[in-house]
């Protein structure tokens, strides 16, 4: 820990005073003050859309204040672009990450430095090299970005920071994509640096690792700056309720299930990925009982995405032989008679997949829900609008009305209404990928009781994610996936986060690909 | 100051404001690009949009033109609606004039009652024909619609120019490159006594309010919608994508091939090499102007055809190239899609945003 | 066929791929960044009115030349603005463009139409357009012919070794990351549609200045689409759009080949075979799908609004 350099060095690194940036509809940042020391680990904490970005991209330069001052090692400043922020020494991770697939580690480190930087450092390769076995990041600056997994990525991401020398890290949730692991792993790098006087900025709302690394807090909500403390004088509870406010209430632990029959099982299911970079699936078997929650944890891009479109129908190839429900094959199925037979999906991307974003609600209902509402090919639109509104008033749905457009939503309110609308064709089998990611606490406890009463009337629910929380919450038995492998399927109370944690790095995989795990 | 802000949702005023606003500013264009070759821009303008409604004549002549465009536009509208991007009007035209000429020749004096069903279809089946070619290339080999049907445009023009110089030129025609005249028994019936308005013209209306049909009250329609709005959702909701593709090409082929076989068996009564003065082209401003809507499409074909027939008239009374028809098209393209922008985008003063 | 057959053949397949080479060589760059504009057929007959009747003006090809690279900058940045700064759809805007600059030329070169004038005389490169075949083949062209080979090397350099190079692929790759790290996406994205544009208009003033040389309404006959092919095939590598370029060449002077052999085939049916080789070709490479995607640039054609950057 770093506090002998912290107050030997009393002067603060960057300060942020009333900083405010107005969105259409939304006060993203209302008079925000927060100060930051040299070595200091300062965790931003918030619920989804309380300000965290918006605030983190402004000090990046990526985003312009409407009022406000930067204050940078005593000097006000104005960040007006990424490359000011860079060359003042801040370097960001950010959350969806800024790399170029199609570009080496080296291309991708080149594309943020000057000319002038980059001249000084001469041989760009060399100093990835150094750095990398000074902080045991493992680059390699000739590899393709598309070749390496999401914790490589992030690592090169980091690395593109510390090229530069960089006096404050900020990085933007960087732990919701790693194996419980690889965070361990991330928080020695993030210790390192701070021991050398870096800043670190740290964005999280996961309460246990804020409380493991942090010196100082700052909490938002709505945009507001809540308050400021010290993680390790707070318990989780009291700074969650400083997170999401006093009325929220939080989802307690469920009741597991049990089921016995058999209504859905995958059996060798081996396929070679479509897209350009995509995972293939290797030889995945898994059987789904009625009555439960099946839950499959996983880094991003290890074969969800995969599995969820081949197991939808969405990926047209016909897999005889593979797929059965109740018993039935449905591998040779269309996505469409795969639905008439009792399928469901709630997919990852609510806008653009699970609903149409320009059309209204009424017509978003009509996209998978036809039964009762087409007769001789022709759509009965006052009946899909009753439909519609049912749907809004039963699953609360913030929206003025039957007739607004998906992309008005707001993402908690538009999931709301999607698992609605597919909870509301009695599926026997739902597949549901990451249903409560960028969600508000209030909505994502309503689709986990949604989940939950589906379940208990009898449904199937596979239940895809990457937040090993709500998977132990919701599941009632667990699998993981790693590079295109599913691990054995375990009961969720005979199971740990760490032995999940070492199946999503795939330590389950027999064979010698172990070693080009996605992980 | 003023400052650009997005909208939360689409603007319905501005979706029917825009094509009103383009076709304004269009003619503000053109004011000036009159004046500066100095004419009376208030002349030319009464030239190119009053005279085409003067009087009765310019008016069916106005409706002769109308008919192609709305068939092409209607079936393009469908098109575009599906997100697929058939620039093959055009081709599709020039295809069902070869094929309904064809047919017409073969019945030669024939004054059976079928001739002129039985040609009607051949030129319907030549379009839908020169349709399918790009939409099996698409979905089978993933080729570029665009591009295929663009060089299937080039491919029918020639192949037309090479029949009316071969094996359907008139034996007895002194070596023009045309065919003979269709027998009475081929040609469309005129419905009235002053010019040529025939009944290609009902046609095309009809068209329009069948696919007004299909696209709001049918399943089928919102499939359409749905597939060109959000491919990702339409697959992810089941539907059958390669049956939306060749329904909306096959019926886009159909009605262009239709406007090519009325052209030839209607107001020309011949095959020529000069069917088309580009009606599948300006057929997609038609569509764009018309919002991709068929109820649209009835209204911009009408101004286009206005604009078609003033182009004709502003040569003749006042010596301006008939080419400035082609570049107000683009103009008015160009003007659509900008004002476009204010479905999507509004402009505040910025002391509204600091709330 | 006798030997020199053959050397005209492979001349004049050199001389009409040209006009393709330099069109398709701004379009790959604008391509490469993301931007579909299809209004090459437009820009194309823009550099061909504007360059010859500045060249016929004036007296001087060159300042025709200068003339047609304005022109097609002018009119790109039509384009450039609707699409980038206005969101238009880059496919009706790409459109739009070329039915406005078919209309355009032929309005204002009515007056010109049927008139003549000297372009670019052809410059035997000494020692090497000595060499049998090859000399005549390669090294006796016209300026401009040695300008498109002299550009492609230069454009493959610095798309392929340059830091520009890197940057004109991050945006076309990933606007979003590219913004996100600093890159001025739509200042990128705009440079390229102008050099695109530059470069249509060049292969526009090829046509009237050299290879006719006269100003005929729709001179090009689609060869701005044929351009627009040739990318695709050519996986958006500038080697390729080389040698494709210099082959749909040789695809368009086909029906001199098949008179020289005796062939009598109608003429119109010849005229074709440009238009249904570029449809082969197309088939042939875009049936593998995998393979497009994993080459073609990844935010082909989808916009991007810094506006919605929260």
């Amino acid at each position: 820990m770093s506090e002998t350099l912290k107050s030997q060095n009393s002067s603060p690194r960057l300060e942020l005073l009333n900083i405010t940036k107005q969105y259409p509809g939304c006060l993203a940042n209302d008079q925000i003050c927060m100060t930051l020391m040299p070595g200091e680990i300062h965790a931003l904490l918030g619920e989804n859309g309380a300000g965290k970005s918006t605030l983190v991209k402004t000090i990046y330069g990526v985003v312009a204040p409407d009022s406000g001052n930067i204050v940078w090692d005593g000097a006000d400043v104005q960040i007006k672009s990424p490359a000011i922020a860079r060359d003042l020494g801040i370097g960001m991770v950010f959350q969806h990450f800024s790399l170029f697939e199609t570009l080496t580690v080296a291309q991708n480190i080149e594309l943020c430095l000057s000319p002038s930087q980059l001249a000084e450092i001469g041989d760009l390769d060399a100093r990835i090299r150094e750095l990398s076995s000074r902080y045991g990041l493992n680059v390699d600056p000739t590899r393709y970005v598309h070749s390496l997994s999401i914790g490589e990525r992030q690592r090169v991401e980091i690395m593109r920071c510390l090229v530069q020398s960089v006096k404050l890290l900020i990085l933007d949730e960087p732990t919701s994509v790693l194996t419980p692991q690889e965070v361990a792993g991330l928080f020695d790098v993030l210790r390192q640096l701070s021991a050398e006087g870096c800043s670190i900025l740290f964005i999280s709302h996961k309460l246990h690792e804020v409380t493991e690394i942090c010196d100082n807090a700052t909490i938002l909500r709505s945009g507001q700056l809540v308050a400021d403390c010290v993680p390790k004088n707070e318990t989780p509870a009291t700074i969650a309720k400083l997170m999401v406010g006093d009325l929220a209430e939080q989802d307690a632990g469920y009741e597991k299930a049990h089921g016995e029959e058999v209504v859905f099982n995958a059996q060798k299911l081996t396929l070679a990925a479509k897209q350009p970079f995509g995972t293939s699936l290797k030889d995945v078997n898994f059987s789904l009982r009625k009555g439960e929650i099946l839950g499959i944890a996983g880094v991003a891009g290890n074969g969800q995405e995969e599995l969820m479109s081949i197991i939808s129908g969405e990926d047209k190839r016909n897999l005889k032989d593979t797929l059965f429900l109740s018993g039935k094959d449905i591998g040779t199925l269309s996505a469409g008679a795969r639905r008439k037979q009792g399928l469901a999906y709630v997919p990852e991307e609510r806008l653009g997949r699970g609903a149409v974003p320009d059309m209204s609600l009424s017509e978003n209902t009509l996209l998978t829900h036809s039964a009762g509402f087409v007769k001789a090919g022709l759509v009965n639109w006052n009946a899909v609008k009753q439909y519609a509104k049912s749907l809004i008033n039963q699953y609360s749905v913030k929206c003025h009305g039957e007739s607004a457009e998906a992309k008005s939503l707001s993402g908690g309110n538009l999931q709301k209404f999607i698992m609605g609308r597919e909870i509301g064709q009695q599926p026997k089998v739902l597949i549901c990928a990451h249903p409560t990611w960028g969600v508000d606490v209030g909505a994502a406890l309503a689709i986990h009781q949604a989940l939950l009463t589906l379940r208990d009337q009898g449904a199937s629910i596979l239940l895809i994610s990457e937040d090993i929380d709500e998977l132990f919450l919701l599941a009632d038995r667990m699998a993981a996936v790693c590079n295109g492998h599913l691990s054995p399927v375990v009961r969720v109370e005979e199971t740990s986060i760490d032995q999940i944690g070492q199946w999503m790095a795939g330590t389950f995989i027999e064979t010698d690909t172990t070693s080009e795990a996605h992980a | 100051m003023i400052r650009v802000q997005a909208r939360t949702e689409q603007s319905r005023l501005m979706t029917f404001a825009s094509p009103l606003l383009a076709i304004v500013l269009t003619l503000i264009f053109g004011s000036i690009l009159f004046t500066a070759l100095g004419k009376d821009p208030l002349q030319a303008l009464h030239v190119l949009l009053i005279m085409p409604l003067s009087d009765a004549y310019n008016v069916s002549e106005m409706l002769v033109k109308m008919g192609p465009l709305l068939l092409c536009a209607v079936g393009l509208s469908l098109c575009y609606r599906a997100n697929l991007w058939n620039i093959g009007a055009e081709g599709q035209l020039l295809a069902g004039a070869l094929g309904g000429s064809a047919v017409a020749l073969a019945f030669g004096d024939s004054e059976s009652m079928w001739v002129l069903p039985v040609t009607l279809l051949g030129g319907i089946a030549s379009g839908m024909a020169w349709s399918a070619i790009p939409t099996y290339l698409k979905l089978k080999f993933n080729s570029n619609l665009i591009l295929t049907t663009i060089m299937l445009n080039y491919i029918a023009l020639y192949l037309l120019i090479w029949a009316v110089h071969g094996p359907l030129r008139d034996p007895m025609g002194f070596g023009f490159p045309e065919s003979a005249l269709f027998s009475d028994a081929a040609l469309l019936p005129v419905l009235s006594d002053s010019g040529r308005v025939h009944l290609g013209v009902v046609f095309a209306v009809l068209a329009a309010l069948v696919a007004w049909f299909i696209l709001s009250k049918s399943h089928l329609g919102f499939k359409i919608r749905v597939y060109g709005a959000d491919e990702p959702a339409a697959t992810y909701a089941g539907f059958n994508a390669n049956g939306i593709s060749w329904f909306v090409m096959l019926f886009a082929g159909a009605l262009a091939g239709l406007a090519g076989v009325a052209e030839v068996a209607g107001p020309i009564g011949q095959l020529t090499p000069n069917v088309s003065p580009g009606y599948g082209y300006s057929a997609i401003i038609v569509a764009y102007l018309g919002r991709l809507h068929p109820a649209g499409a009835i209204v911009s074909a009408v101004f286009l055809a206005i604009l078609y027939m003033g182009g004709d008239l502003a040569q003749i009374e006042m010596g301006i190239p008939i080419a400035v028809v082609g570049m107000f098209q683009g103009v008015l393209l160009f003007f659509l899609l900008a004002c476009d922008f204010f479905i999507r985008y509004r402009l505040v003063s910025s002391r509204e945003t600091v709330a | 066929m006798d030997i020199d057959l053959i050397t005209q053949v492979l001349f004049a397949a050199i001389k009409t791929g040209t006009p393709l080479l330099f069109v398709a060589l701004g379009e790959a760059i604008c391509e490469k960044t993301g931007v579909l504009n299809l209004g090459q057929e437009g820009m194309m007959l823009m550099g061909a009115v504007v360059g010859f009747m500045v060249a016929y003006g004036t007296g001087n090809a060159g300042l025709g030349l200068v003339g047609a690279m304005l022109i097609g900058c002018v009119m790109s940045l039509i384009f450039g603005v609707l699409v980038l700064h206005l969101g238009a759809n880059q496919v009706a805007t790409g459109l739009a463009l070329t039915i406005f600059g078919t209309g355009l030329s032929a309005f204002i070169g009515t007056s010109v139409v049927g008139k003549t004038l000297t372009g670019f005389e052809p410059i035997a490169i000494p020692l090497l357009s000595d060499l049998p075949v090859i000399g005549k083949v390669l090294f006796s062209h016209d300026p401009l012919v040695y300008l498109a080979i002299a550009l492609a090397l230069v454009i493959a350099y610095v798309a392929n070794k340059t830091r520009i190079g890197l940057t004109i692929k991050a945006v076309g790759e990933n606007p979003h990351a590219a913004n996100a790290i600093g890159i001025k996406v739509l200042h990128v994205r705009y440079l390229a549609v102008m050099f695109g544009g530059a470069m249509a208009g060049l292969g526009g003033a090829y046509m009237s200045l050299v290879y006719t040389p006269m100003w005929v309404e729709n001179m090009t006959a689609g060869r701005g689409w044929i351009a627009l092919a040739l990318v695709v095939f050519a996986s958006w590598r500038i080697g390729n759009i080389m040698l494709g370029a210099y082959l749909f060449g040789l695809a368009s002077i086909m029906h001199l080949v098949l008179q020289g052999m005796g062939w009598s085939i109608s003429p119109n049916l010849l005229a074709m075979l440009p238009y249904v080789a570029t449809i082969v070709v197309m088939v042939l490479i875009s049936a593998d799908k995998y393979k497009e995607k994993l080459l073609a640039p990844r935010s082909l054609g989808k916009p991007f609004d810094p506006r919605q950057m929260a």
